[in-house]
């Protein structure tokens, strides 16, 4: 074994002839400095930052993420995730604990949870299976059809979903003595599934089915010629995009303690569309960022827009604004944007050769 | 068979054991009505939206946008001027100059980018959403159609015998549904007569079978995209004044009526005209009867129709494959 110094200064061992780095060496330094940024986070920013903006985009940028996984990697852009993920939300609150004693069972967590996810993603499964029947802009329409569907129903249900009020104090266990609603908890708690969610997309787009999956959104006939069942593919992608998108409902729902038809209505639907196409359709790590994006937005809005002379009000403008620029400059969101600055500072004034390794 | 049950419904008088089954006739009978008319409305906006689908491959998520501010412009025209009828020909051609506008600016750029496309839409539908918002308010407005139209009147239809004197009561019925009903089949005729019978017809079915290959016949067809577009919108905006006058004009009609374009063209095939009328009609009936007859699960009805029709017909019952 010899030790190969690199220009860069790392190291890779030679074992057999083959180059092999340690795993930690194979990350690169930008995610370990995200990464100690966000865990020594709570000693930097307040309680209200902790929960109310990076708390609410991790698990808005869940919900979204499960959007990028369909839409990315599948090509299937489905408005339903937000629906799948109310769904996760109703079943904690009805199996579980809430304010409203006359529907909610009352079970303990560890049996609401878990029935509750399963129920998302059998949910989510029946929606692929409706939505691979058609392709492309039909599905779009087919999934915003099924949302508004799901938001008058639960309006006018009182017996299940109680209605317009739906439910409230819905309140995550308190495992292990923590009150998890609290800031710091909150914070760690979205932390956590957020990042486990965005490794679970990130591993599957590399292993054998997300490939197929990816040849399936490239060319559908090729796919299913050479032996690859394409709708069983579409169908298994919503059913793992509908399990994300529950565990993002479950923890929108702790978060505000509450769900109701309006959590999942024609708007908010919308808006975990513009959260995955502003922060980019293409890589796992596009719908987080969106999501802080909006959620900055949406809660610096009125200050933003009262410096510019106009009412606080004029928030959807702003967020409708913003959505429209950046579709019409740059498809691939604002890591579109990135990817393109960073290929202009490494291209060569004059041969226009580029410079910069690996991209 | 099932037509000649229908007719039989609405025609004869209904014994006594069909109304204790389901009610009155006269309830039957106004659901059946709203349902035909409501159906017209849709009509009106769905076939702008599947017709410039059909050619363009556009999914126009800013129709109920487009809807919605020609209900505006109604309002606002006949309320400044006081005529019902100026107000038609004033949201047709603003609307209508919206699209242009949009199909100049926005969608001769993305052309065959259909996602994009699409997100620029509901960009678009958002911003049009906050502007008309922040213009007219969150007001509910009414247009009042004219005097000679407002009211009630006596149809043909039988409801039931009078208790006192045997004599047959008729079906009362606002007028004013009764000539928007008239005026949305004169529409879907002029435009089945229109895209059938000619010339230009001919260019824009040519257009939804083979766009690549009617340009490269010489056709002028970016000239047949911007007038179906203006026409497509132009319609929108026209359905606009319709609903303001037997609905109300209000923030978050776009949406509504986007959906229902939306789920009248999935049941009744894309791009199809014909294929619009069927279901909306279908739509409009299943959104009234549910409401009679079912109240809480009329949105589910719809659905329903929804799914049936995608499980067996994906294309839906007029589309083509």
């Amino acid at each position: 074994m010899s030790v190969v110094e690199h220009a860069n200064g790392s190291s890779e061992f030679v074992v057999d002839g083959r180059l092999e780095t340690a795993w930690y060496e194979r990350i690169p330094v930008a995610y370990w400095v995200v990464a100690a940024l966000l865990l020594i986070m709570p000693a930097i920013a307040s309680g209200f930052v902790l929960n109310q903006i990076f708390g609410w985009s991790f698990v808005l940028g869940m919900i979204a993420l499960s959007l990028m996984f369909l839409g990315g990697y599948g090509g299937m852009v489905s408005l339903a995730q937000l629906t799948i993920a109310a769904v996760a939300g109703y079943m904690v609150a009805i199996f579980g604990v809430s304010s409203i004693d006359a529907v909610s069972l009352g079970w303990p967590w560890w049996v609401a949870v878990p029935l509750a996810l399963i129920i998302a993603v059998l949910f989510g499964t029946a929606i692929g299976a409706l939505a691979v029947r058609t392709e492309g802009i039909y599905t779009i329409m087919i999934t915003l059809a099924i949302a508004s569907a799901f938001f008058y129903f639960t309006r006018q249900n009182y017996v299940v979903f109680n209605g317009f009020s739906g439910f409230n104090g819905v309140f995550p266990p308190k495992l292990f003595g923590v009150d998890w609603r609290a800031d710091i908890p909150f914070y760690y708690l979205s932390l956590f599934f957020a990042t486990l969610a965005y490794l679970a997309v990130l591993y599957l787009s590399r292993a054998p089915f997300g490939l197929a999956l990816q040849g399936v959104r490239d060319n559908p006939r090729r796919m299913a010629a050479l032996g690859f069942n394409v709708n069983a593919h579409r169908v298994a992608a919503h059913a793992f995009a509908a399990f994300i998108a529950g565990i993002g409902g479950i923890l929108l729902t702790w978060q505000s303690s509450q769900i109701s038809p309006g959590t999942a209505g024609t708007g908010p639907v919308i808006d975990i569309l513009v959260i995955a196409v502003i922060g980019g359709l293409g890589r796992p790590i596009g719908p987080f960022i969106g999501a802080i994006v909006y959620v900055v937005l949406k809660t610096f809005a009125i200050d933003i827009l009262t410096s510019l002379g106009l009412s606080g009000d004029r928030f959807q403008l702003l967020v409708g604004i913003s959505f429209l620029l950046i579709v019409f400059f740059s498809p691939d969101g604002l890591l579109g944007l990135w990817d393109k600055w960073r290929a202009g500072r490494g291209r060569d004034p004059l041969t226009g050769a580029n410079t910069v390794e690996g991209s | 068979m099932v037509v000649a049950v229908l007719l039989w419904m609405i025609f004869a008088v209904w014994p006594e054991w069909l109304k204790d089954a389901i009610g009155r006739k006269k309830i039957f009978l106004n659901a059946l009505f709203n349902g035909v008319t409501l159906g017209g409305l849709y009509f009106l906006v769905a076939s702008g939206f599947t017709l410039i689908f059909g050619l363009m491959r556009n999914v126009n998520l800013a129709h109920g946008s487009l809807y919605l501010l020609g209900g505006y412009i109604g309002y606002s025209v006949s309320n400044a001027t006081g005529s019902w009828l100026l107000a038609f020909p004033v949201a047709f051609i603003t609307v209508g100059a919206i699209g242009i506008l949009l199909q100049f600016f926005v969608f001769r750029r993305m052309e065959g980018e259909d996602l994009r496309q699409t997100l620029v839409t509901i960009g678009i539908s958002i911003v049009m959403a906050d502007l008309m918002l922040w213009y007219w308010g969150g007001d509910f407005y009414n247009i009042t159609p004219p005097g000679w139209l407002s009211g009630p009147i006596e149809t043909f239809f039988v409801t039931g015998l009078s208790r006192s004197t045997g004599d047959p009561i008729f079906l009362k019925y606002p007028v004013v549904r009764l000539v928007i009903l008239a005026a949305a089949i004169v529409i879907g005729v002029a435009m089945w007569l229109l895209l059938n019978r000619t010339q230009i017809g001919m260019l824009i079915r040519a257009g939804v079978d083979d766009r690549d290959m009617l340009s490269a016949t010489g056709a002028r067809i970016q000239w047949v995209f911007v007038g179906v577009f203006a026409f497509g919108a132009g319609l929108a905006g026209l359905a606009g004044v319709v609903g303001g006058t037997f609905q109300t004009v209000a923030p978050g009609e776009d949406i509504r009526f986007l959906l229902a374009s939306l789920v009248v063209v999935i049941v009744g095939g894309m791009g199809s005209i014909t294929g619009a009328a069927i279901g909306a009609i279908i739509i409009g009936c299943a959104e009234q009867f549910g409401s009679v007859y079912f109240p809480t699960y009329a949105v589910v009805l719809t659905f329903l129709i929804m799914v049936v029709v995608l499980a067996f017909r994906p294309q839906g019952l007029m589309g083509r494959a």
